[in-house]
């Protein structure tokens, strides 16, 4: 069993001109579905294709073309729902949300309202060591995205990319459980980090892969609890929807934004309408879409081309029995097997590819030297160079060659680093780089024994000085390594420097 | 020389064809020239001669082989509801103006691999809403029936009404139909023709413009119940682009027909005695109780209580959906765009475009279907429409378990009426065309009508039957009882 004892962190609090106020923010998340194909046309999902190159009949919306679930989204919607430890519905179903607009040609979305594959669940979001908020999800649903209207292509017309049109999203429901900025921008990490270990999004929000809906309003301290106790909203104030965001930088200042125009309304003696609203990243303000009046009315109702959606158990428990190592069970591993600090873990289990490279070099090693040597002089360099993991010229392969070496005596950690630089830059095998360029550790003895009396030879009165003061010894055995390019063992000289000096 | 080709059923043709008495090309011409001297039908709306020809060498070359299907070599005439790759397709609807597909239907597919000649495109209402061809852009098609000597010119039905009079008018041997509420049923009562929607499912719906998704179906109008065996059996069968199309094999409804119906149990539903019902259609239905009855099937009397609700809901149903399908008729990607004045934007475009290019009751029902679909009606509508048809197929159900094979009524409240004699008419006197239809269609059920007798005007009136879901096979053979008994044989004197 994982412990995932922790506190919950204080949540944000925002002193107004006569009150402090808290936050309540509940956040829905838009997370393209990890699929070749689309929803529910067969179509290719590939980024970055020429305008309209990925559009079937049925995406265009073409006269008597018919939906065809994609078996393999609804496979990823059960998978994330179950790495989110939510309620799998065996019998969900799809409806239409019908709205005009040129980048949906259908002039409906196909989404599930009334019956959503993926029920109740939750996610732990770490806020610091011990520190951590348990949010909980609402429902995922499977849904369409739209396409594209691109408006400033021409100054007299608009233009139509149907690429994205028909692509399979989930969307992650969260309850109101986010109580500021910075831990609605850990909930979007944390649930990137895990659909990102599940394979079923790929998390890149500059992409658009990943965006999310952040609701919020304000309260005053204690209404929270209220709620809590007995679900009721009226304890909460009105919340505003902020669309349509896909940078965390922006999430987190749009709420805190947001959340300072709603109290001084409220301190004002205002009412705060509930409503869409856009966040301007320029002007720094957040500014009214639609109101509750002008909203849609989306007319939903059950899409007469589909099947009620039903999924056997056992279909259910396979995907279960297959799923991967989640973050928070990878990361307790490694502070259980590895000795790992909860930072150090932390780190290493935040991007999937950074947990495999460190278990392809901790394999059979010492898994505290792999992760000190990813941690400080990998990631060191990675980051200089502004690159990751996945471009890392070097290879665990690689790295564990040049630990092997440490491990083995075979070289010092300050020749390490030297050989760390040039497998970096040039390629190669450690061990062939210390062999070639001769940087093996001496630790033949004799041969330390032979330096080591020549540096007392040579400084008599080093030696006077260093009998009466024993600190002294370490500029012999500097001496020493200076005479031996830095290849002998240092415990060894520092052995022989103390004996031969009578210390 | 085999002469006046065109008037050949499926059957004669195909049996002619397999004899090497005639070819399809020479069917074909022959089809095609009644056509061309038919144009006061106004059925065909979009003709294929040279298709046709190409189509009728190919299939006279496999029919060469001596291993070729029932339909191969046989001109058939295809809705304008159906996608025809390369052939004008517009669901009789200005909108869809200059739209050709560049796919084709799964059903007209599954007929031109099994060889059949395409003819051409048939007139109906417009996106099949109409139950008297006046819907259609290219003007109403005209019964080749008329009352006597009178020559009042009368509707063919609809929405198939270009299907119904092409094939009572011998323009082509049979045709598609699609039926949502009683759109294959009705016109072929009209007519004289014989007109089967299967149970829903049983044909794909993909590549045909969509009405009401949850009950559309296609199924053949032809001249003869054997005929609509033969050309079912063609348009049936799964289709993974269909997503509510059956996994269930297509028997051979054909090696059915035996026309015995010893022992068999008809239903006759005592909530189809309208109110005002002529006395004729009375008569009519109860000839056939008798003639099944005499062929030695035991008649009973059943109830089907909620019958009174199914057209309301059905009208409450069927434009919900249509209001959502016909959404994608926006004037962005095909078909018809207005003409915009300056400074006109994205919603001037909409609502210009679909007020040009939809006919008024295509507007109507768009309009009821966003209302009844709308925050605050959904559930005093919508849901209890949807409500009354679990109920409506519960009733269908129970009668079923008790035992009964098949349900005998009335296809029509009427016989043909007038063209334009409904004009100034309250909408909802058109709708109850369907009184004896939609039922069907709302428990997916499989229903034939059959060409039972003429009124004292000489005009057709057709019995209906109502099978077993799936069991389409022991309801045309009903249906086949019903058709020897009556001898039904008439024909409409030729006048265009």
């Amino acid at each position: 069993m994982l412990d995932l004892t922790h506190e919950t962190p204080k949540p944000k609090t925002i002193a107004g001109a006569r009150h402090d106020w808290e936050l309540v923010i509940g956040m829905e998340v838009h997370a393209q579905v990890a699929s070749n194909a689309k929803l529910f046309s067969g179509a290719s999902t590939r980024f970055g294709a020429e305008p309209n190159a990925n559009v079937s009949f049925v995406d265009a919306a073409m006269p008597g073309m018919l939906p065809v679930i994609n078996e393999f989204c609804v496979e990823q919607a059960v998978r994330t729902g179950l790495g989110l430890k939510a309620a799998i519905n065996l019998n969900s179903a799809f409806d239409r949300k019908n709205y005009f607009y040129p980048d949906l040609p259908q002039g409906y979305q196909i989404s599930q309202l009334y019956h959503p594959i993926v029920g109740e669940g939750e996610v732990l979001v770490e806020m610091g060591p011990g520190v951590a908020r348990l949010v909980r999800i609402e429902r995922i649903h499977l849904e369409q995205d739209a396409g594209k209207s691109v408006h400033d292509m021409d100054p007299n017309m608009s233009f139509v990319d149907l690429n994205r049109t028909g692509v399979a999203l989930m969307e992650i429901v969260s309850r109101p459980d986010i109580r500021g900025p910075e831990e609605a921008a850990a909930y979007i990490a944390k649930l990137r980090q895990i659909l990102r270990y599940l394979g079923t999004c790929d998390g890149n929000m500059q992409n658009g892969n990943l965006r999310a809906d952040v609701n919020v309003s304000i309260c005053r301290p204690g209404a929270y609890e209220k709620y809590q106790e007995t679900q009721d909203f009226s304890h909460l104030g009105t919340r505003c929807e902020i669309k349509n965001m896909n940078s965390m930088r922006f999430i987190q200042q749009a709420i805190e934004v947001e959340a300072r125009r709603q109290i001084a309304i409220v301190e004002a003696g205002g009412k705060v309408d509930q409503e869409t609203r856009l966040y301007d990243p320029d002007k720094g303000e957040t500014r009214s879409m639609r109101s509750k009046e002008e909203a849609h009315d989306y007319r939903y109702f059950p899409d007469p081309d589909l099947l009620p959606l039903e999924i056997e158990q056992a279909w259910v428990d396979a995907i279960a029995d297959a799923l991967p190592e989640l973050p928070d069970a990878r990361k307790a591993r490694y502070m259980a097997d590895f000795g790992l600090t909860d930072y150090d873990a932390t780190v290493l289990t935040a991007e999937k590819e950074n947990a495999a490279f460190f278990e392809a070099v901790a394999e059979g090693r010492d898994g505290k030297m792999a992760a000190n040597w990813i941690l400080n002089e990998l990631f060191g360099r990675l980051k200089k160079d502004d690159s990751d993991i996945s471009q890392s010229p070097l290879t665990p392969a690689q790295l564990g060659g040049l630990i092997d070496l440490i491990a083995a005596g075979d070289i010092s950690g300050k020749i390490a680093k030297d050989v760390f630089a040039i497998l970096y830059d040039e390629g190669g095998d450690a061990a062939q780089i210390v062999e070639a360029r001769g940087l093996r550790q001496v630790t033949d003895t004799g041969a330390i024994e032979a330096e080591v009396d020549k540096v007392i030879a040579a400084n008599p009165a080093q030696v006077e000085k260093a009998r009466a003061n024993p600190k002294l010894a370490g500029w012999f055995v500097g001496q020493v390594m200076k005479a031996t390019g830095g290849k002998a063992n240092p415990a060894a000289v520092n052995q022989l420097v103390s004996a031969k000096l009578g210390l | 020389m085999m002469e006046d080709l065109n008037r050949l059923s499926l059957s004669e043709a195909r049996d002619a064809l397999r004899r090497r008495d005639t070819t399809a090309e020479a069917i074909t011409r022959a089809c095609l020239e009644a056509i061309d001297a038919a144009g006061a039908l106004n059925a065909f709306v979009h003709k294929t001669p040279e298709l046709a020809v190409a189509r009728a060498r190919a299939a006279d070359a496999r029919l060469a082989t001596g291993d070729a299907p029932d339909m191969c070599g046989l001109p058939v005439g295809i809705k304008d509801l159906f996608c025809t790759r390369g052939v004008a397709s517009q669901a009789g609807s200005r909108i869809l103006e200059g739209f050709v597909p560049e796919y084709e239907s799964t059903v007209s597919q599954k007929l031109a691999d099994d060889g059949a000649v395409m003819l051409g495109k048939l007139n109906m209402d417009e996106f099949a809403m109409g139950s008297s061809n006046e819907t259609s852009v290219y003007g109403n098609a005209v019964n080749p029936w008329r009352r006597g000597n009178d020559e009042t010119a009368l509707t063919p039905g609809g929405s198939s009404g270009g299907s119904a009079a092409a094939v009572a008018a011998d323009l082509c041997l049979a045709a598609t139909g699609t039926d949502t509420g009683g759109s294959i049923r009705q016109p072929a009562a009209f007519t004289g023709t014989v007109g089967i929607k299967p149970t829903y499912g049983r044909c794909s719906r993909w590549g045909i413009v969509a009405f009401a998704s949850s009950l559309d179906q296609a199924g053949p109008m032809t001249k003869t119940v054997r005929d609509a065996a033969i050309m079912l059996r063609a348009m049936s069968g799964h289709d993974p682009k269909d997503s509510t199309s059956a996994q269930l094999p297509v028997p051979d409804f054909e090696a059915a027909l035996t026309g015995d119906i010893r022992g068999k149990t008809i239903g006759i539903p005592r909530e189809y005695r309208m109110d005002g019902m002529p006395d004729e259609i009375e008569a009519l239905w109860t000839r056939g109780r008798e003639m099944m009855q005499d062929a030695g099937a035991r008649i009973v009397d059943i109830s089907l209580p909620h019958t009174k609700y199914a057209l309301p809901a059905y009208y409450v149903i069927a434009p919900a959906e249509a209001s959502s399908n016909l959404a994608r008729y926006d004037g962005v990607r095909y078909g018809h765009r207005a003409a915009l004045a300056q400074g006109d934007g994205i919603t001037e475009m909409y609502e210009k475009t679909r007020a040009e290019g939809f006919g008024p009751e295509v507007q109507r029902r768009v309009m009821i279907g966003t209302y009844v679909l709308s925050a605050g009606f959904y559930d005093a509508y919508y849901n209890r429409a949807r409500k009354v048809r679990t109920l409506i197929k519960r009733d269908f159900e129970t009668v079923f378990a008790e035992g009964v094979d098949a349900i005998l009524t009335p296809a029509t409240p009427s016989a043909a009426f007038g063209l334009g004699e409904m004009a100034d008419a309250d909408p909802v006197r058109m709708y109850l065309n369907d009184v004896f239809t939609v039922t069907v269609n709302l428990a997916g059920l499989p229903g034939i009508a059959v060409p039972a007798g003429l009124d004292r005007q000489g005009l057709p009136l057709g019995l209906q039957l109502i099978g077993r879901p799936w069991e389409e096979g022991a309801l045309l053979n009903a249906a086949f009882a019903v058709e020897r008994a009556a001898g039904f044989v008439a024909k409409p004197a030729k006048w265009w």
